[in-house]
């Protein structure tokens, strides 16, 4: 089990660094989103996968006898998609936002923040005042 | 419970909360901006205060023993950390009260900035790394909505490529917390630091190290991961700027710095490096893109990717002098950043221009923000009497004692050509004869002293500090001392 959620994991690191390569801004953000789901499929192996009993303590007891499935991954990825869903929000705004204004979604052509010529070499004023 | 603990988290989330209940009255958000952020500033000064005469201070959050439950952690580093970042956040207050536009102050301005300050100390006080995670994504979400209020076209083209980067930065850490995880079973630093032999036997250290160092690197600006930050850090209005600049970074190094001296004490394989190499790249690239720079926001923004690099290198050498300075650049290298950018906003307001050639006359019209710039100016560059100076000779005293005559060679290299780069700005923009029409500012002389006291209050500091060194490097030493033997720590912690 470890090892096909190992390699799922690992498919979808690599699909999404794919897409994160890309110059499409929407594509981006789908690699994001995949991006975030690799990773909470990691955290979930790395805390052991255990086909056993819910850790709840039973009544009259002050521990769990024998093995129980971890609950600590569980709250670590909860966390982990809560914050990734509301990140992924915002940035899809951002995104379409930023089309509105640029009409573009190339990655490429985002230079309105950029200078028109940004590096100072040829202008005359480039020595120091006497 | 210790509640002086909880205080520098909780009252930046207390003011940002009233802050947005009184979203109606300009007055009452801008008083409580004010009293938040110099209420944040009495906080970590008795933090502070208590962490030098007491040693470390914990809090188990809830009463959960140490390693079940979220501790949050204060020493020297942390503590100055939190003391020095509320003093540049009561300047950015001020210096806002004028520099903000209505618009921004409306639509959220002061709850943002101080839901930014919450996170911010969040990440510097937490002793728990998936806590810590948390406080990263908490102030990188207030400053995400920072960058674009306003909604101007670059604003928003420069939060798409700071967003974006910063989302695969976040994803890096994670992964390095899941490896983490799985190895020690435990989220605690200090826990985690008691088990690291499990990593090195499955041979991940090297791995997990790298994950974290392109993690924090990213959000540090370290070569070859800097890119997003000069293409958004001169967009936002001077106050926004000013406190990205200050703060956000120093954030990412000092993860950096925690994670790299608790966990990876004495990294195996090519951790080490690759860290001065990443260092002395930082250094150069930063310094180089700042001299080919007109506009005057971006120049400074590439300084601060060059200001990491003496960091980095200074943790590069894993020895305490080495700390010691990366440390005491840290502390100095706040306020100097954050009254950098404070008067890169003045420059534009009264130029109306934000490039460094067609300025011109500061120094005739403005003396005194012409000389409040020198002080910051020439720290960063690393003269003396200012505090960058001793930054600076400590980290190349570290660096010839441990050998390293290389990068300590283009640490001074750079140190010349970062001197070149402000005598530039003071040339042109401040000493170079005025234009005919004379400055655009229409501020009165009282609006313009709102702006001006901020950025004379920190250069008076820095002026003190350089002069006076001694407290703050010994505070310096102190943290260094705590990082390079942690056992301190984890006795604090794990009790």
């Amino acid at each position: 089990m470890e090892l096909i959620l190992a390699v799922v994991s690992g498919t979808l690191f690599a699909a999404s660094f794919y897409l994160l390569l890309r110059r499409n801004l929407l594509r981006f953000v789908i690699g994001i989103i995949i991006l975030g789901n690799a990773v909470n499929l990691l955290i979930f192996t790395m805390g052991r996968l255990t086909r056993e009993v819910p850790p709840v303590i039973p009544y009259g007891q002050k521990v769990i006898e024998g093995a129980y499935a971890n609950p600590l991954p569980q709250a670590l990825i909860l966390t982990a998609i809560v914050i990734s869903f509301g990140l992924l929000a915002f940035t899809l705004v951002l995104v379409y936002r930023n089309y509105t204004v640029s009409r573009t979604i190339d990655a490429d052509r985002l230079t309105a923040s950029e200078p028109e010529q940004d590096v100072d070499l040829h202008t005359q004023k480039k020595r120091l005042p006497a | 419970m210790k509640v002086l603990l909880v205080l520098p988290v909780l009252i930046p989330a207390v003011t940002g909360i009233l802050t947005l209940l009184l979203r109606r009255s300009r007055f009452a958000q801008r008083a409580l901006s004010v009293l938040g952020a110099v209420a944040l500033l009495g906080a970590s000064s008795a933090v502070l205060w208590t962490v030098q005469t007491n040693g470390i201070q914990v809090a188990q959050m809830g009463n959960w023993a140490a390693p079940f439950g979220i501790t949050l952690v204060a020493d020297s580093f942390s503590a100055g950390l939190i003391t020095i970042s509320a003093f540049v956040a009561v300047a950015v207050a001020v210096y806002a009260l004028r520099g903000m536009d209505v618009e921004r102050e409306f639509f959220g301005f002061h709850t943002l900035f101080h839901l930014l300050m919450m996170g911010i100390n969040g990440a510097f006080i937490t002793g728990d790394l998936f806590n810590m995670y948390v406080w990263f994504e908490v102030l990188l979400i207030a400053s995400f909505v920072l960058l674009v209020l306003g909604n101007e076209e670059k604003q928003l083209e420069g939060a798409v490529k700071y967003v974006g980067i910063n989302l695969v930065a976040s994803v890096s850490f994670l992964t390095a917390i899941g490896l983490l995880y799985g190895f020690t079973g435990s989220l605690n630093f200090a826990d985690i630091a008691t088990s690291m032999g499990n990593i090195q036997e499955a041979g991940l250290e090297a791995t997990i190290a790298a994950l974290f160092l392109v993690g924090f690197g990213i959000k540090a600006g370290l070569f070859p991961l800097y890119f997003w930050l000069p293409a958004s850090y001169h967009t936002p209005p001077a106050p926004v700027a000013a406190i990205f600049a200050g703060l956000l970074t120093k954030v990412g190094v000092y993860s950096l710095i925690r994670i790299f001296t608790l966990l990876f004490p004495d990294p195996t394989g090519y951790t080490k490096t690759l860290l001065l190499v990443v260092a002395g790249a930082t250094m150069v690239i930063g310094v180089l893109g700042a001299l080919t720079e007109r506009n005057v926001n971006r120049l400074l923004a590439f300084l601060v990717i060059s200001a990491m690099g003496y960091v980095v290198m200074g943790l590069g050498f894993f020895t305490t002098l080495g700390l010691a300075g990366a440390v005491f650049y840290i502390f100095q290298d706040i306020p100097v950043k954050a009254s950098l950018f404070l008067i890169g906003g003045v420059m534009e307001r009264e130029t109306g221009t934000t490039e460094v050639g067609k300025m011109g006359g500061l120094y005739m019209h403005r003396p005194l923000l012409a000389l409040s710039f020198i002080v910051p100016a020439f720290s960063l560059a690393g003269f003396p009497p200012f505090p960058g100076f001793w930054g600076k000779l400590t980290l190349v005293q570290a660096g010839l004692a441990t050998e390293n005559y290389l990068i300590v060679a283009i640490a001074l290299l750079v140190g010349v050509l970062t001197l070149l780069v402000v005598a530039q700005v003071w040339a042109r923009a401040f000493w170079s004869p005025a234009r005919e029409e004379g400055l655009v500012s229409t501020d009165s002389p009282l609006q313009r002293s709102v702006l001006q006291a901020p950025i004379v209050v920190i250069g008076v500091a820095l002026l003190a500090v350089g002069l006076y060194a001694q407290p703050l490097f010994d505070l310096a030493q102190q943290a260094a001392d705590n990082l390079t033997n942690t056992a301190p720590y984890i006795q604090a912690v794990l009790g």
